[in-house]
């Protein structure tokens, strides 16, 4: 009960402008993020914008170091930590034996203790061995000492879907880490993002889980200069709109915004004009932008690759209702994965995952310019 | 090096106080060797409580009541004298002499083998009698898994399938092991083994519609490329996350032994599985539940790019199952007959004794991990030959079974190219076999189609039939 109060008096105070968390900012001075860069822009991937970030944060503080398996010889197992070996020493980029328990518990005894860890997982997958010391430990030993031990590490690797590796190689995390109090979730899509997210994860005192999708690694965005300077941080909490809109509002993260942006692309040829919003923060969750967004088209799609029950969807959709409700003109509806441990034949996979068309029905059928499922109808 | 150092100061305060009682000249001795970082540790106290804490409570447990005379001290005495502690697990000795025990022995635990690298037997070895017929079917099995990997590898190369891992380098670990057990035995395999699937008659045709995912593929194309399973074949479907099939092995054991059952668990597993906390569970468990179980370590020197070196500081796995109480034995991995006698011992004990048996098979991962990897960017071209060469396993053992006259050049050329084509042929058909149908995503969630997922899958199909231009020609969507 309590729990649905505060959750209500947030959101609508989030909708009276003052945006949330500025109290993320408080480390460093930042430079505020900007939405139109004027600049000259530099194309740059979302690899690129990891291992940069990784890069300047260790340059800039002696604290800062990487753990993980194949982090240092091998560069990471997707390459991420290319470089960091040669340039910060094996004392900062420290390969570790295949124990997650082992090094995602090292690292957190190593933040008790004032360092700042940066844990790589060779996928999420891999981080339910560490789990425990995750949610038992990072995420609550600030408020069991009483504010005494804050953990400023970060987790980050590689997750979600990836192509053709199965069930348990497969699978989104943001809804399990981002029901737990005391963890902030972090969903890069663009090299922006990845940039200023992980800056800010690195710089941010408590425990960040930094998911990073490897289907978008190699792919190439543009980045502006302000985004390249390394004092760029973007604030935790807050979404960006990627695209304005009027008709309906889409909200998606990582891999996902991609398909909602060519969603848009397409239902715009149809006279729809979409609102898509990148989450970038899943934990805390940016209900303002998105109320004040749903407010605007009166509709709402929601996109992830993570199962329905529980997802992300669900909690966004639960936001709107109790926020927003009288404004809605359709039915929420929510695009996940299928409720199944995903296949690996690239056909059934396909399926099991929401695709750039199943966006585009469900936009259309929210504003009414299809027919509902007959299934659902009948 | 700080948390070395301390725990070497923990051992320390406890010996100190343990040995006061005894002598004097032993303390001596310590306080030449570092007495006063001792005393400064503050780790004496805590640990001389929770060793207390260890005997209260072992001594409210029911087991723990009959060993509760171990703890008095009717020890024998010689000249007033204790020379022994009677402690649970057996007499422990006592010593004045202060000595830590090393982080290794000076000798390397040694490597049992049967056959030399020119596949002669060594004249001391005795080894256990092989029949022609078996030795054969272990040649063919590991030549069978060379074509497989020549031609699946290449396959994926070509963009045919996902991911592929191969197990050159391994095969007589793979066959060696495989011809050792009986079919009844269990086997959670870690993913490099598909020798025992193949040995226990698991055909080509089916690995390869596995790894294609069709609608032929047992798995029903739910499992990513050479993580196989086949219950009519006893093996457990593999699992990625490592180790995992550890402590599981000792579940399935502990049933066999509720079944009284002629048969065992075989379990395999990576050097850098070793690492995992589910393998140090498994031995533990293993031991104290005396369960019949055969733990078989492919070491071969790298965990994708990190050696063994940077992997752990024991000699190896033997040693770990021998901490844990395991009866444990290294052997030459590329010597497949070294493996057959080595794991034929050791099933026969796990059985017969009803406890775990370890086998650590030195031998080396010849190709790169998987598909994904190029392991020429972190070790030596040389070192990958020598094993390939000078080291083969499979030449090893055909030079052994040649000059037997169980085989001949003929019958190598012959099978080579027979079995290539065989290969070959079931990637053709494969490849048109029509793919898995739609159902087969919500079937197996559950025992039973829940009605959530029959709905489902009844939207999907009505989906597909709508807007057929938005999905892939190649599902078939069944009824
Ligand atoms: C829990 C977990 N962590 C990491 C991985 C990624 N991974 C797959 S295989 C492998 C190396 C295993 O090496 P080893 O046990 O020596 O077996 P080998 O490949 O040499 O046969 C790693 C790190 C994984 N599958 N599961
Ligand atoms: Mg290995």
């Amino acid at each position: 009960m309590l729990g649905i109060l505060r959750q209500k008096a947030g959101g609508a105070m989030g909708l009276s402008s003052q945006g949330l968390g500025n109290h993320f900012l408080s480390l460093r001075p930042l430079t505020p993020a900007l939405r139109n860069y004027t600049s000259a822009v530099k194309e740059m991937t979302v690899r690129d914008a990891l291992n940069s970030a990784l890069d300047e944060e260790m340059a800039a503080d002696p604290n800062v170091f990487v753990m993980g398996e194949e982090v240092g010889e091998y560069q990471g197992a997707y390459k991420i930590t290319k470089g960091l070996l040669d340039k910060y020493g094996p004392e900062r980029v420290v390969d570790t034996p295949i124990t997650e328990a082992g090094f995602a518990g090292i690292g957190v005894g190593s933040a008790y203790h004032g360092l700042r860890p940066v844990i790589e997982f060779m996928t999420f997958n891999f981080s339910m061995q560490a789990i425990d010391h995750i949610i038992n430990s990072a995420a609550k030993s600030n408020y069991m000492s009483a504010g005494q031990i804050n953990v400023p590490i970060v987790f980050r690797g590689p997750n979600g879907p990836a192509a053709g590796v199965g069930a348990q190689h497969s699978q989104c995390y943001g809804a399990w880490y981002g029901s737990v109090p005391g963890l902030k979730v972090l969903v890069p899509y663009s090299s922006e993002d990845a940039r200023g997210l992980l800056k800010a994860a690195i710089r941010d005192p408590d425990p960040v889980v930094f998911l990073e999708n490897e289907l978008l690694y190699g792919e190439s965005f543009p980045v502006s200069a302000e985004a390249l300077d390394s004092s760029f941080c973007l604030p935790i909490g807050k979404a960006k709109i990627e695209r304005e809109g009027k008709d309906i509002t889409i909200t998606a993260f990582s891999k996902m915004v991609g398909y909602a942006l060519k969603a848009a692309e397409i239902l715009e040829k149809e006279g729809i004009n979409a609102e898509v919003i990148n989450l970038r923060s899943i934990r805390p969750l940016d209900r303002a932008t998105i109320n004040a967004s749903v407010r605007k088209t009166n509709r709402l799609v929601t996109v992830e690759e993570g199962f329905p029950q529980h997802g992300i969807g669900a909690e966004i959709c639960a936001s709107v209702v109790e926020d927003s409700f009288g404004y809605l003109d359709a039915p929420v509806e929510r695009i996940a994965g299928a409720d199944v441990p995903t296949p690996y034949a690239a056909n059934l996979e396909r399926m099991a995952f929401p695709q750039i068309e199943d966006i585009v029905r469900a936009a259309k059928r929210a504003c009414y310019r299809s027919a509902p499922m007959a299934a659902t109808a009948s | 090096m700080a948390l070395w150092l301390a725990g070497m100061i923990r051992g320390a305060s406890y010996y100190k106080k343990t040995l006061i009682s005894i002598t004097t000249r032993s303390s001596r001795a310590f306080a030449s060797s570092g007495a006063r970082d001792a005393d400064k540790g503050s780790f004496r106290t805590p640990y001389m409580a929770s060793a207390t804490a260890f005997i209260s409570r072992r001594f409210r447990s029911s087991v723990a009541g009959q060993q509760l005379d171990h703890f008095s001290s009717h020890d024998d005495e010689d000249k007033g004298q204790v020379r022994t502690l009677d402690f649970p697990g057996g007499r422990v000795p006592y010593t004045s002499e202060m000595r830590f025990l090393p982080g290794s022995s000076e000798n390397r635990v040694e490597c049992y083998r049967v056959l030399d690298d020119d596949g002669y037997p060594l004249s001391s070895t005795p080894f256990q009698h092989i029949d022609k017929e078996v030795a054969v079917k272990m040649y063919r099995g590991m030549v069978t898994l060379q074509a497989m990997d020549t031609v699946i590898y290449e396959a994926q190369r070509q963009g045919r399938i996902s991911f592929y891992m191969t197990s050159y380098g391994e095969e007589a670990v793979n066959l060696g092991s495989a011809a050792a057990l009986s079919s009844d035995d269990i086997v959670l395999p870690q993913y490099r083994e598909p020798g025992v699937m193949l040995w226990r008659g698991f055909e080509l045709q089916e690995f390869v519609n596995q790894f294609f995912g069709n609608k032929n593929d047992i798995g029903k194309g739910r499992q990513m490329p050479t993580h196989y399973g086949s219950n009519k074949h006893n093996v457990i479907t593999i699992s990625a996350p490592l180790a995992t099939q550890l402590p599981q092995a000792v579940g399935a054991a502990y049933s066999i032994k509720m079944d009284k059952k002629d048969a065992c668990v075989v379990t395999y597993f990576g050097d850098g599985c070793s690492s995992e906390g589910d393998f140090h569970a498994s031995l533990n468990f293993a031991a104290v539940m005396e369960v019949p179980i055969v733990y078989i370590c492919r070491n071969n020197g790298w965990a994708i790019s990190t050696p063994v070196t940077d992997q752990f500081r024991s000699d190896g796995i033997v040693v770990k199952g021998q901490a844990y109480g395991i009866p444990s034995i290294r052997v030459d991995g590329n010597d497949a007959l070294a493996v057959y006698n080595a794991v034929g011992a050791a099933r026969k004990v796990a059985i017969n004794e009803q406890r775990p048996v370890l086998v650590e098979a030195l031998t080396y991962r010849v190709g790169h991990h998987s598909t994904s990897d190029d392991s020429t960017k972190y070790r030596p071209i040389d070192e990958i030959e020598h094993w390939k060469t000078a080291r083969n396993p499979v030449s090893i053992f055909r030079n052994w079974v040649q000059r037997r006259s169980w085989w001949s050049d003929k019958q190598e050329s012959d099978f080579r190219a027979h079995i290539r084509k065989q290969v070959i042929h079931a990637v053709q058909v494969a490849e048109k076999t029509e793919k898995s149908p739609v159902g087969s995503i919500f079937c197996d969630v559950y025992e039973n189609v829940p009605p959530n997922l029959m709905e489902q899958e009844k939207l999907l199909k009505e989906t597909i039939r709508r807007y057929p231009q938005d999905f892939p020609k190649d599902v078939p969507l069944g009824n």
